[in-house]
């Protein structure tokens, strides 16, 4: 048995860089460190079909074809239509996606991320009041308040909490106890159990909670005896641990992001937190989800000064979310094409999206069979990355790390395929 | 391929060539001697400038808080867009371009060399994977050393061997160019939302000033031998009054031997955007320049460089390693905060700014650039710089060297556009000393080589030089840039022809080709065995604790550099 050590998980936005992988004959039998997501994704536990041959649907049904044929085939797709949507890329790396953003200027496509659907709001606040953020390691060594705020790592992120909240720090030498953990969750959820102040607030309250939170950080009494189903005695008193705290941390995650009010409870929740500079030091993280959902975002940021929902039809990049996401584009019946990768939006997106997906071709590019697979006119199995091949992924405060290639595979990486499509979508034009 | 620039008007400054007619040939990416007139490329330059590439000593253009800066002003790319065309990417941004575009808008104006100014050791891949789908510029990063937990450690010590160790393995784990100090000790306190005052204001906890961090890397820089000198923003930028932090860190590494092993700098310091440092007063009320008080210090002493970080009075993003300056930003102007504190390492701020000329501050800091680049008289010790985008993107580059080279433009400006403040808390409009083109030459050109250590192959046109030369279409024989400074903006802004690496890459102002991928200079220095081990263990076993990544996976892979380019330090 091989012993392969410093392995990144490709799970969670949590990105953990300390996985041992135990291999036996080019397989990953098993792991040291990861929690039971990412080892489940590491050795396959949980009976996912996985596709070795790309195949097409002829008729109804799937037929096995070659990579080249493939490769041709989603390249006629794409340069024949006059509106390809290319969404997905939150679990590849970013040497794919950055040929994914050259694919969508050749072929004058839109091209979005799952940050549409999870922290889209996120990034629309930012865009309005600001991100004052810090790394792990700052939390880890400086946090004596730490707040997760609709969000429950101890299922999403399994080992967030045991590496910034128990872990122990340069200045939080006791770990745990030296931290006091504030939990926002209108449910008693596992996380929420482990917290020292649990505000259970009414569901779609946030923006309310938050509202009275600001007000009385900046003086003002509370008139009511509960805002958002909170005694203000206890809003008060978390509130006064917010403002005493040296180092503070809000992890928020989509509880509030797609909680009433969306992105405006995120610009009252950085507000909060420069608010609380006027005391001590506060900052924030979003808990995003995808392991490399964050990577796409600066990806297309620095080719093409957006970070998703671009738009290429005019041959320079266009950004306005609501015209130019995922969804606008398919509920809006103006995609006429879409290409999938690293993502299952077929499990995700509303019926009314899906309605269109059913009616245009589809490509997935995509390892398993999932619900997009099953709408998809084509599939082209890709090399899983983080395991099977090599590329950057960004974790969820944008520390980037190499994603390592851990066993063999004799499928095409994401990069790969997609440099195909490329080349071959430049043929197609030329030869017009 | 081979190339004769013909009948140029040639400022050189290195080889002392000011404005002589001369022909400059090119064979296999390098200037030499002469060339196959049947065979070559003919390009006539016949009245018109030719000079090397221009270089910029210091500039944001790729990593973590540039990208914020993209990703959080929208508002900002929508006001500049590239489209797709032939060989060339599209992209988007004013006062941050998108990567392809930078490359682009660098090789339009004639520079063919821009570094990094900030680079979170942690964050250093980042840096490297935008430099990839940066086009054309050669370029480099500059890692921040000073609030670095390890620097700090080793310095209170006294240890500075260990010191060393500890930077030279840094820069070759993020393949990094120089030892870049901001804001010492302040942006360490920052991590608990505080700031130091002045040199001799010790960190929280490290209990070390800025004044013996400055020392002690200054040492570390020579001991290293490494090509550039230190790259110092001073403590308490953009405070009134802080012109004397200013003076006083200057001072601090006087004395030090130079030690170059490549190249051939004489500065132990460089100071960067010391515009944001010349200001007097106390308050922004009796804020007034001080220019006049550092310039005449860098024209009594030789140990250092400075650049300028002139102000363009255009919107911008400011982005920076000051991690409290930008707080207190945020905090007069209400704009937008970003911030990113890095472990161990580093913190960082960014807020957009409005140099509205119309408006007192702006317009004093306007007038203190100028003052600074007028009344220094040697401008072998000025770098032309907006510190961009901090006080101006640099596209703007061609705007500053007319407003210098024309005192015309620069009265308008005063008389007509600018808030009364610039000729009343500064002398500005007193000072009609317009730089030559030989001037001009050095501060974007052969100054900025020589104080990186890159003046063998960059900076100039002698043999042996990389083959990145611009041609600009202004005739200083029948124009004169003092009156017809608007068609000299023109002229730089869209250069005629620019070469790089040998390789024709902009035609009449066009990005025609984008050659071959620019180099990423980092710099790799052999320390005596015993201690580099010793420290290295030392640096994996606190990585253990206090990172949040395993130590084998922090150094930048070779993946990451298309076109490595080693510079040695000292080699043992």
């Amino acid at each position: 048995m091989e012993i392969v050590k410093n392995v990144v998980c490709p799970f969670c936005g949590t990105l953990c860089d300390d996985i041992i992988c135990k291999v036996e004959n080019n397989e990953i039998v098993g792991t040291i460190n990861a929690c039971r997501i990412g080892h489940s994704k590491f050795v396959h536990t949980e009976g996912a079909m996985r596709y070795k041959k790309p195949m097409i649907r002829k008729d109804g049904e799937f037929m096995e074809i070659s990579y080249d044929e493939a490769i041709d085939k989603a390249a006629q797709i794409l340069a024949e239509s006059k509106r390809p949507l290319m969404y997905g890329w939150s679990c590849t790396e970013c040497e794919a996606q950055a040929v994914g953003m050259e694919l969508a200027e050749e072929t004058k496509a839109v091209i979005d991320n799952t940050a549409s659907v999870c922290h889209g709001p996120s990034v629309l606040a930012l865009q309005d009041v600001g991100y004052p953020i810090c790394t792990f390691g700052e939390v880890k060594n400086r946090a004596d308040v730490v707040v997760y705020w609709g969000c429950n790592p101890m299922h999403a992120h399994p080992r967030h909490l045991s590496r910034h909240v128990f872990a122990r720090g340069f200045f939080r030498e006791r770990g745990r106890p030296d931290r006091t953990l504030i939990v926002v969750d209108p449910r008693e959820s596992d996380t929420a159990k482990l917290a020292d102040i649990h505000l259970q607030l009414d569901f779609d309250r946030d923006y309310e909670l938050l509202d009275a939170m600001r007000a009385v950080l900046l003086g003002h009494e509370i008139h009511y005896d509960e805002v958002a189903g909170i005694p203000k005695e206890l809003i008060y008193e978390a509130v006064e641990v917010l403002k005493k705290a040296q180092f503070g941390i809000l992890f928020f995650g989509m509880g509030i992001t797609h909680s009433r009010g969306k992105h405006r409870n995120i610009d009252i929740a950085i507000m909060m937190v420069e608010d609380l500079n006027d005391y001590g030091k506060f900052t924030l993280i979003p808990m995003r989800g995808h392991y490399n959902v964050t990577g796409f975002n600066q990806v297309a940021t620095w080719q093409s000064g957006y970070p998703f929902c671009v738009d290429f039809s005019l041959g320079y990049p266009r950004y306005n979310p609501g015209e130019t996401g995922a969804n606008d584009q398919l509920q809006n019946k103006e995609a006429d094409a879409m290409m999938v990768i690293a993502s299952d939006p077929g499990a995700h997106f509303p019926q009314r999206a899906l309605e269109t997906m059913a009616e245009i071709p589809v490509i997935a590019i995509e390892p398993h069979r999932t619900p997009t697979t099953e709408m998809a006119d084509l599939i082209i199995p890709p090399a899983i990355v983080g395991m099977e091949a090599e590329g950057t992924a960004y974790r969820m405060e944008g520390v980037p790390i190499r994603m390592k290639k851990v066993v063999d595979s004799e499928l095409l990486s994401d990069r790969e395929i997609l440099e195909k499509i490329v080349e071959r979508v430049k043929e197609i034009k030329a030869s017009k | 391929m081979e190339h004769i620039i013909k009948n140029g008007i040639v400022y050189d400054p290195l080889n002392k060539i000011d404005g002589e007619k001369k022909d400059i040939c090119i064979r296999d990416g390098k200037i030499v001697d002469s060339v196959n007139e049947a065979d070559a490329n003919v390009i006539d330059a016949s009245g018109k400038i030719v000079m090397a590439g221009g270089i910029d000593p210091h500039t944001h253009i790729a990593g973590a808080k540039v990208n914020v800066g993209r990703m959080y002003r929208p508002e900002d790319s929508k006001k500049d867009v590239e489209s797709r065309l032939a060989g060339k990417r599209s992209g988007s941004g004013f006062s941050v371009p998108s990567t392809f575009m930078t490359g682009y808008r660098y090789a339009q104006m004639g520079y063919t060399t821009a570094m990094e100014a900030a680079m979170p050791p942690l964050l250093s891949r980042h840096t490297h994977e935008e430099f990839i789908d940066t086009p054309i510029i050669d370029h480099a990063a500059y890692p921040l050393f000073g609030n670095n937990w390890f620097v700090m450690e080793y310095l209170k010590e006294g240890d500075v061997d260990s010191c060393a160790a500890y930077v030279s393995w840094l820069l070759k784990a993020t393949k990094g160019y120089t030892i870049k100090i901001v804001n010492p000790a302040g942006t360490e306190a920052w991590a608990w939302g505080g700031n130091v005052h002045g040199i001799h204001d010790p960190a929280p906890y490290f209990d070390i000033t800025a004044a013996e961090i400055i020392k002690g890397l200054a040492e570390v820089n020579e001991m290293l031998g490494l090509p550039h000198a230190i790259h110092l923003h001073c403590n308490d930028l953009g405070h009134p009054g802080n012109y004397e932090t200013t003076l006083a860190s200057f001072d601090v590494p006087k004395g030090i031997k130079p030690n170059p092993k490549t190249g051939s700098r004489d500065a132990v310091l460089y100071a960067t955007h010391v515009q944001f440092h010349s200001y007097g007063g106390t308050t922004w009320r009796d804020f007034v320049s001080e220019a006049g008080s550092i310039a005449d210090y860098v024209n009594k002493n030789d140990h250092l460089v400075i650049d300028v970080g002139q102000v363009t009075l255009d919107e911008t993003t400011t982005m920076t390693a000051d991690g409290p300056m930008e707080y207190d930003l945020h905090s007069i102007n209400g704009l937008k905060w970003a911030n990113c504190d890095v472990e161990l390492e580093t913190g960082s701020g960014v807020v957009p700014f409005l140099y509205t000329p119309g408006a007192p501050v702006p317009s004093v800091q306007w007038a203190i650039g100028m003052e600074l680049f007028l009344l220094i008289n040697d401008p072998g010790k000025v770098c032309l710089t907006t510190d961009s985008p901090n006080a101006g993107p640099f596209t703007r580059y061609p705007r500053v060297i007319s407003w210098l080279m024309s005192n015309q433009y620069r009265s308008n400006l005063i008389e007509n556009e600018l808030h009364k403040w610039a000729q009343r808390k500064s002398d500005i409009a007193t000072i009609e000393r317009e730089y030559s083109f030989y001037e001009i030459a050095q501060v974007t050109r052969s100054t900025p080589a020589q104080v990186l250590g890159l003046s063998d192959t960059k900076g100039h046109l002698g043999v042996g030089a990389d083959a990145d030369v611009a041609v600009y279409s202004f005739n200083p024989e029948t124009q004169d840039p003092s009156s017809d400074y608007m068609a000299l903006e023109e002229a730089i802004q869209n250069a005629t022809c620019v070469l790089k690496d040998g390789n024709i890459v902009v035609k009449d102002g066009v990005v025609v080709n984008i050659g071959i991928h620019g180099r990423t200079y980092w710099i790799d220095t052999q320390l005596e065995e015993g201690i580099y081990n010793e420290v290295v263990t030392d640096v994996e076993k606190k990585f253990k604790q206090y990172y949040s990544v395993n130590f084998q996976n922090y150094p930048v892979q070779e993946e990451y550099l298309p076109r490595s380019t080693p510079v040695n330090g000292v080699m043992l």
